[in-house]
């Protein structure tokens, strides 16, 4: 194998393996910086033994007893005078737990209990929403800073001071590595959640540039997403998540159009949309609705892209299902952009005046002011009802309360169809 | 980016015979890790080439079939795997640990799948430019 074989071998068994290697040692070290510290050190040793040896077998036990060796070596070798009482007991301790550690009698159980804990501790509710984003792509996701840099359109330096901070909150907060307990356990998997629905939306919908998707952080969203489904089999939550991912970016293909312009939903050419995500999705989703409680937020989301998944034409979609499930995700969240795509899907499955009634009830919504799909959906069902004008100052509005440039222009256009619409 | 892993048949394959018990362990637990690692998106194995059939195009616009079996084994498929990686280099070290899918020697070969990007269509020059300035821009910002 040449050097430069043996390099991107290397990079390549870091993606797959780092995650676990970190996992275990952040259970050991008790650390999560120390941890990665540890796993790059055995990366180090790779990159110097395998263009030499080889890449060995088993390429994940090799990393994980470099690292403990390499952690051993160094604990020993340290001054012991120079240390006060309370860090050499710490020492002694994790040198007797580095040492009583055998990579070769791991349990698969325990490397992915490990790697559960890590997942909960990259996205504990201690950090900030964009420090548990970046801590859990890069311990969990195995990018690099300037990849995840790349993929928000930051500088280097500022993701390398977001992680570097975040280990030191974990730190300071004493953050046991570990999988929750049942009583956290809702809520810290609901944070898990949010933070992969969080990347998956970083790509879907980039409102601060001008390009309309980014599917590599998609894609590496949607690669979490089934890991930690793989990890918690029985959390229907973590499922519909998954689902609501595939059925999303399959419409991806369709989603713009030469040069860029949004393609909304109800337009797209359906033969591009991806089947094989499709397909995946609408597993995914069956999966969830089989461990048979009551459906929540992100399955239900699921579900409602799962109609139009199903629909091979838009005037096939059963919008009646579609407002019976918003009318779940509202009792469950009472959120106002819920209650607004649910006006839309009334619209849709009762009539236009029965969708602007309840979009006139949206109006005191502070959370809804300055959202630029309330005046979408308004100029939308006023264009059905022949009202060309009123509905042209809608989307104009929706269109300057629009950040995302292709989005604008999407509205822009719907306004001048309206006025030029109007007898 | 998807690459798709084939499995190039044997003789053993194409005879239609059954993989060991061991094999199949072997192979679910392969499977196993790739579904655990979110990189597996989809993979079948298929019947023997006596199974199917195949439909020539002659230069002149017309068409024949031709029922199985083939005779190139070599250069016949036996199954393939769809995978979402975020490059070759990691398909490739996927599939080093794949079992040998044959008890005689044999091969997989891995190739990278079209995708909307690659044709253009959702990629035009306008956007990659528009793209690259952002990230210019985005490089200077504090």
């Amino acid at each position: 194998m040449t050097e430069r074989g043996a390099r991107r071998a290397v990079g390549a068994v870091w993606r797959i393996e780092s995650p676990r290697l970190i996992g275990a040692l952040a259970r050991i070290t008790g650390d999560v910086g120390a941890a990665e510290d540890l796993a790059q050190d055995s990366l180090v040793a790779a990159l110097e033994e395998w263009p030499r040896s080889g890449v060995p077998d088993r390429p994940g036990a090799w990393l994980m007893a470099t690292a403990k060796n390499r952690a051993i070596d160094r604990l020993r070798r340290r001054e012991v005078a120079a240390r006060k009482e309370e860090e050499l007991r710490r020492e002694v301790e994790l040198d007797a737990r580095l040492s009583a550690y055998d990579p070769a009698a791991t349990v698969a159980d325990e490397i992915e209990d490990d790697l559960l804990s890590l997942i909960f501790t990259a996205c504990h509710p201690v950090l900030t929403a964009e420090a548990r984003v970046a801590l859990t792509l890069r311990l969990v996701g195995a990018l690099t800073t300037a990849e995840i840099a790349r993929a928000f359109l930051v500088k280097e330096s500022t993701v390398a001071q977001r992680i570097v901070r975040a280990k030191r909150t974990l730190a300071e907060a004493k953050v046991p590595i570990e999988v929750p307990g049942t009583d956290e356990r809702a809520g810290r998997l609901a944070s898990v959640l949010e933070v992969i629905y969080a990347i998956f939306n970083e790509g879907y919908s980039a409102s601060a540039g001008e390009v309309w998707i980014r599917t590599d952080l998609c894609q590496e969203a949607m690669r979490l997403g089934r890991v930690l489904a793989g990890l918690v089999p029985r959390e229907a939550e973590a499922l519909g998540l998954v689902a609501l991912m595939e059925l999303q970016a399959a419409r991806f293909p369709a989603r713009t159009g030469p040069g860029g312009q949004a393609i909304p939903l109800l337009e797209q050419d359906r033969s591009r949309w991806d089947f094989v995500l499709i397909g995946r999705g609408l597993k995914a989703l069956g999966r969830a609705e089989a461990l048979g409680r009551p459906l929540g937020p992100y399955a239900l989301q699921a579900a409602i892209a799962a109609c139009h998944a199903r629909a091979r034409a838009p005037e096939r979609t059963d919008w009646k299902r579609i407002v019976a499930l918003y009318d779940a995700l509202e009792a469950i969240t009472g959120s106002p952009v819920v209650r607004l795509n649910r006006a839309v899907a009334v619209g849709m499955a009762f009539g236009a005046v029965a969708g602007l009634d309840l979009l006139r009830g949206l109006d005191d919504q502070p959370a809804l002011d300055g959202y630029h799909l309330l005046p979408a959906a308004r100029g939308e069902l006023l264009e059905r009802l022949g009202r060309g004008a009123e509905a042209a100052a809608e989307f104009t509005r929706a269109a300057e309360l629009s950040d995302n440039a292709p989005a604008a222009e999407l509205l822009r256009a719907r306004a001048r169809r309206a006025g030029a619409a109007t007898p | 980016m998807r690459v798709m892993a084939i499995v190039k048949a044997s003789e053993a394959s194409e005879a239609g015979e059954m993989p060991s018990e061991e094999m199949l362990a072997a192979m679910g637990e392969f499977n196993e890790e790739m579904v655990k690692a979110g990189v597996l998106l989809a993979g079948e194995g298929l019947h023997p080439s006596s199974k199917g059939a195949r439909v020539t195009f002659g230069g002149d616009g017309e068409r024949t079939v031709i029922d199985g079996p083939f005779a190139e084994t070599k250069e016949l498929i036996a199954g393939y795997w769809l995978m979402q990686v975020r490059d070759m280099d990691e398909a490739i070290e996927w599939m080093k640990r794949c079992p040998n899918p044959h008890d005689e020697p044999g091969a997989i070969e891995l190739r990278q799948v079209f995708e909307a990007e690659d044709f253009g269509e959702e990629f035009t020059p306008e956007l990659r430019e528009q793209e690259d300035r952002i990230r210019e821009q985005a490089e200077q910002n504090q």
